[in-house]
């Protein structure tokens, strides 16, 4: 187990630091940085200072090695337009993400896996068709078509729930669905047939032979083996809806990570971008790599690295 | 009497019923025209094709035709007396043709769906089925890529490199191309490994046939049904997020009609006239349901054993 988890931290690792190369890279593809700063109509000088105060004339293996050592001490560098450093603005809107995108999975899983578990129990039946139907018109939905529509159902022409804004937690129920609603049909999916293949199984059929109630042996005997991978895919879910978070921040004007991610993208703000992207990709390397161990330490056959 | 059947009697027999047995083409072409969700999903991907093809002879008015003092008018099913079957989904906020609009919007939505698929397809397929073919440290510098391009959010990053280097149709379709060939390495990678261990591979091997002919002839053709699975869902993807970049401005510009920018223009005036976010929507909607009905019909239909 230690030998499998060492490798899988180190794997874990280099794609977090390829990542780093990456979006780094991104503010020198993109041309000389000191001119998109000083703006249009700026004089040499200006430039020239700026150049110097970012440090952007140090060759660009040294300006990487100290970004990245920098970002290893949770210093992303100063933002170009908010005057003050990314780290703070960062982790001042990450929390209201996770936030975010905890509601979000939560509702999925609230949806999906009793339907998934219904559908598996009377395979083709009604429930069955109806449950696989509705996964494949969720699937087919535009999250931000479908957010707008929650905006104009919920909360003009009912008035149910507020539209903007992340100050209450009615805040966060439309967004959440929105967001929620996607990841629900690979849930349910994965959830049915994993019940499935569990019910066929001899200690299942034990279980019903030595007289255990139906519900026992659903919910004590295949429920919990059942359910081992739905917490793996929730968990890069997870991850995935951090990222995906930006429509739906920018619809509903949350104050998260995403809609600071769509204002930067905005004012060409390069070290928050690249900030975002690489604690968003660190986020998700962590999550899988707990997901991978959580499998490992629950069932020994997947320690094989 | 019992009848005694003589030799040629069963030979006979048997011969009848392999006569009428159905061939193989003939069983497919049965299992294709009775799954519901194959056959609903080809017929609406049919039409919207056939209407984004005849676009210059199906709609109307010019997209691009803006005639301010008809703004928007409201579809023929509102009951308003603005309501003219002279455009029976109404005009926009410049005065444009709805109508119109949706069916040259079909249009850029097939053609980011097609080429962006294209471009992720070529690129996923070929380390897919290097990894699962070659294994050991191809795989596993592959499985290390796969899991880099997974790490960094697709939409995120799209909008960070479009809004670097401007957007256009073109940039679209490359930068969704170059994002979304994950999917297609995962598969074609598992899918490689099934089909590598058969016999008639190391019966190739063991004849001296060259990687590329094994790689062409051998696996190719047995891994073709996952492709086409993944392609119809890849192809879904890109229409969908085309849409999202879109809606954020950030996707293909205005005037061009794009079904998300559609839904982007009307972002503001909702409230007020919810149909013009609807019908865009709607579209968009069916467009994505038919391509992923007829990806998992073919799915069904090319693999019946693996159904459920």
């Amino acid at each position: 187990m230690l030998a499998f988890a060492s490798k899988r931290l180190g794997v874990a690792l280099l794609v977090a630091l390829t990542v780093s190369l990456i979006t780094f890279s991104m503010i020198h593809v993109s041309g000389d940085p000191a001119l998109a700063i000083a703006g249009e109509g700026a004089g040499a000088e200006t430039i020239e200072a700026i150049r110097k105060f970012y440090g952007f004339d140090r060759p660009i293996a040294v300006q990487y090695l100290d970004w990245l050592s920098g970002a290893l001490h949770g210093d992303f560098g100063r933002s170009y337009t908010l005057r003050q450093p990314v780290a703070d603005v960062i982790f001042a809107r990450l929390p209201v993400t996770i936030a975010l995108g905890a509601a979000a999975i939560g509702f999925a899983l609230v949806l999906a896996i009793p339907l998934g578990v219904l559908a598996a129990v009377k395979p083709n039946s009604l429930a069955d068709r109806l449950a696989l139907t509705l996964a494949v018109v969720g699937q087919a939905m535009p999250t931000f078509w479908f957010a707008l529509t929650l905006i104009l159902w919920l909360g003009v022409n009912w008035r149910l729930l507020p539209i903007t804004g992340s100050d209450s937690w009615q805040n966060f129920v439309m967004p959440a669905i929105a967001l929620g609603y996607y990841v629900t049909p690979a849930v349910m999916r994965l959830t049915r047939a994993g019940v499935l293949e569990v019910l066929a199984s001899d200690y299942i059929r034990t279980a019903r032979a030595k007289g255990l109630r139906p519900m026992t042996v659903l919910f004590k005997h295949a429920l919990r083996n059942a359910i081992i991978p739905v917490v793996s895919l929730a968990a890069v879910q997870f991850g995935f809806m951090l990222g995906g978070s930006i429509v739906i921040e920018t619809i509903f004007q949350i104050n998260g990570l995403g809609y600071l991610a769509w204002e930067s993208i905005q004012r060409k703000d390069l070290p928050t971008m690249q900030a975002i992207v690489l604690v968003l990709a660190v986020i998700y390397v962590t999550l899988t790599l707990a997901a991978d161990l959580l499998n490992a330490f629950l069932d020994p056959r997947l320690r094989v690295a | 009497m019992a009848t005694v059947e003589t030799a040629t009697g069963a030979a006979a027999r048997i011969g009848v019923e392999q006569v009428l047995a159905p061939s193989p083409a003939a069983l497919l072409r049965r299992r294709v025209f009775r799954h519901w969700g194959l056959m609903i999903g080809g017929v609406i991907l049919g039409l919207i094709v056939l209407m984004a093809l005849l676009a210059p002879v199906l709609a109307p008015y010019d997209p691009y035709d803006q005639q301010l003092a008809r703004k928007l008018i409201p579809p023929i099913w509102h009951a308003s007396a603005k309501a003219t079957w002279a455009h029976p989904l109404g005009t926009d906020h410049l005065g444009r043709d709805y109508l119109t609009r949706l069916i040259y919007g079909a249009r850029i939505s097939l053609l980011i769906g097609v080429s962006a698929m294209l471009i992720s397809g070529v690129i996923g397929t070929a380390i897919g089925v290097l990894a699962g073919y070659f294994g050991g440290r191809v795989d596993m510098a592959v499985t290390f890529i796969i899991t880099t391009r997974l790490s960094m959010p697709v939409v995120l990053v799209a909008l960070a490199v479009v809004s670097i280097i401007g957007s256009s149709l073109a940039v679209v379709i490359w930068v969704l191309g170059l994002l979304i060939w994950d999917r297609f390495a995962v598969v074609m990678r598992s899918a490689t490994q099934q089909v590598r261990s058969r016999e008639y591979v190391t019966a190739a091997q063991a004849v001296g046939c060259s990687t590329p002919r094994i790689l062409l002839t051998e696996i190719a053709p047995n891994v073709l049904n996952h492709l086409i699975v993944v392609a119809t869902l890849e192809m879904a993807h890109a229409i969908l997020l085309e849409a999202a970049l879109s809606f954020l401005g950030l996707g293909v510009q205005p005037p061009t009609p794009s079904w998300g920018l559609m839904i982007s223009e009307a972002k503001g005036l909702m409230f007020f006239d919810g149909w013009l976010i609807s019908i865009p929507g709607i579209a968009l909607f069916l467009l994505v349901l038919a391509i992923n009905l007829l990806g998992d019909g073919l799915r069904d239909v090319t693999a019946p054993e693996n159904r459920g």
